[in-house]
């Protein structure tokens, strides 16, 4: 596990004030796998979420991405994020810009590669999330799903090796909520190494390699979806399923 | 009111003199601002403080005091602010270049004065950009610079430049501070040599120097509100 493993946290511990959000966490992401938590509000989903490219720094720990230790501010880490994407749960589409300049931004500012070749690519990326017919829309013009489907394309335009997902769903009218799913299970499929935070079971169940619950700061258990649903151990996991999944 | 037409010259000549220091402040307070605003966001935290400490003090000491400083502890420290007398620059502002160094002390604490309001104006205006702005920004590998350039002030100037105009037309009217600190013949310092050494009755000369200042501010204001509804449209 240890050589393949592209996202590594070992005893990491994050407080807010008094509250300590992370508790002891230690998680290993291997590449390609597609590991979802899920867990109630305010379990520390999202700061772990966050915590893997620091936008949320750390207390104690260690978190190590691709063999190497998350450096501190400045370059190196601006050159760990460019490698790590992030879709956000409220898409942070930059409003000034339209899509494909929102897709394009990465590459040619941080990469530093040309526009023609980057624009190609950029297009590409959008017809593949299915938009490309409103390229040179803002995001404003946008629906939510079709926002966030242009930050899916947004963070794959830097070719990243891991995607994090903050909640991708939860800012979507129900009907949409289809439609940003269907991308995020076709790069699953793919191999893509991805964190999912998020409350959409289904999604757990068929597109997770291992659903990882969370409660108050702590990892409480990790298992493979099938077996997970069917059978948690812990109690704290059982009631939670017992709360979502009686409906 | 015969003072208004028999001395139209040197209303017109005050007039010139507090032009010429505003628009040199102004351009000045609006790149120190700028600078002062970016360490004041900086991730630095050394350049934090030092962008906090300029704040504090330039915006918390009264401008009379500035003025004190620049004209009589400048020259304490053996300096005629000589680094102001720009070549080409002194051409066009003729009192950049004389020897009597008090226009270039007062343009100096005009601008450091003024610089802490231009950074808070300017900062309210990165405040009004939604932090998922800058964080996705970061989360694409952008640096703390280019988010700011492609992200972030982008977004931020429609929010400042009301604020921004508000300071600039307060400092328009500050600049009447000057005339107590050396500098001849600005606008309000005409008013007070027409008065008291050339005994012209003070209502009549307060309505010309207003005149004067009014051409300066209601016009910059009028473009505010002009650049503030377009933005309430553009906004919905």
């Amino acid at each position: 596990m240890t050589d393949e493993a592209l996202i590594v946290l070992e005893n990491v511990n994050k407080w807010f004030g008094p509250l300590h959000v992370l508790q002891d966490v230690d998680l290993s992401v291997a590449r390609g796998e597609v590991v979802v938590v899920i867990g109630p509000s305010g379990s520390g989903k999202s700061t772990l979420c966050r915590a893997i490219n620091r936008l949320e720094p750390i207390d104690s720990g260690t978190i190590t991405f691709d063999g190497r230790p998350l450096p501190a501010e400045g370059r190196a880490l601006a050159r760990l994020r460019s490698e790590v994407g992030m879709v956000f749960q409220s898409f942070n589409l930059f409003a000034h810009k339209t899509t494909l300049q929102n897709v394009m931004l990465g590459p040619v500012k941080v990469r530093r590669e040309q526009t023609a070749v980057v624009r190609d690519r950029a297009m590409a990326l959008l017809e593949r999330v299915g938009i490309a017919n409103q390229a040179e829309k803002y995001p404003a013009q946008l629906s939510g799903g079709q926002q966030q489907r242009v930050a899916i394309a947004r963070a794959l335009a830097m070719q990243p090796k891991a995607l994090l997902f903050d909640e991708p769903t939860s800012a979507l009218d129900p009907e949409m909520v289809g439609e940003v799913l269907d991308v995020m299970t076709s790069l699953a499929r793919e191999g893509m190494t991805m964190v999912v935070v998020t409350h959409e079971m289904g999604f757990a169940r068929h597109a997770a390699d291992r659903v990882v619950f969370m409660a108050d700061g702590q990892l409480v258990e990790q298992a493979a979806p099938e077996e997970f649903f069917a059978n948690p151990r812990s109690d704290r996991a059982k009631d939670f399923l017992s709360k979502i999944l009686t409906h | 009111m015969n003072v208004l037409i028999d001395k139209f010259d040197v209303f017109a000549g005050g007039f010139w003199l507090t032009l010429q220091i505003c628009v040199l402040a102004a351009i000045g307070a609006l790149i120190l601002g700028a600078v002062v605003a970016v360490l004041r966001i900086s991730p630095v935290p050394p350049l934090r403080a030092v962008g906090t400490a300029y704040v504090t003090v330039f915006r918390n000491m009264p401008l009379t005091v500035v003025m004190f400083f620049a004209a009589f502890a400048l020259p304490a420290l053996g300096s005629n602010a000589d680094f102001l007398r720009i070549p080409g620059l002194e051409v066009v502002f003729t009192r950049l270049g004389t020897d009597l160094p008090y226009f270039r002390f007062a343009l100096i604490a005009l601008t450091l004065y003024t610089a802490a309001f231009v950074c808070e104006a300017l900062r309210s205006g990165i405040n009004a950009v939604p932090p998922g702005q800058a964080e996705a920004a970061r989360s694409l590998g952008l640096t703390f610079g280019q988010n700011l350039r492609y992200v972030v002030l982008p977004q931020s100037w429609k929010a400042s430049i009301v604020p921004l105009g508000s300071v600039i037309i307060a400092m328009i009217k500050n600049s009447a501070l000057i005339g107590f600190f050396g500098v001849v013949g600005d606008l309000s310092q005409s008013a007070d040599q027409l008065t008291s050494a050339e005994g012209y009755a003070f209502i009549p000369v307060a309505i010309g120097i207003s005149i004067g200042y009014l051409i300066m501010t209601v016009p910059l204001g009028a473009l505010l509100d002009r650049i503030e509804r377009r933005q309430a449209v553009a906004a919905r």
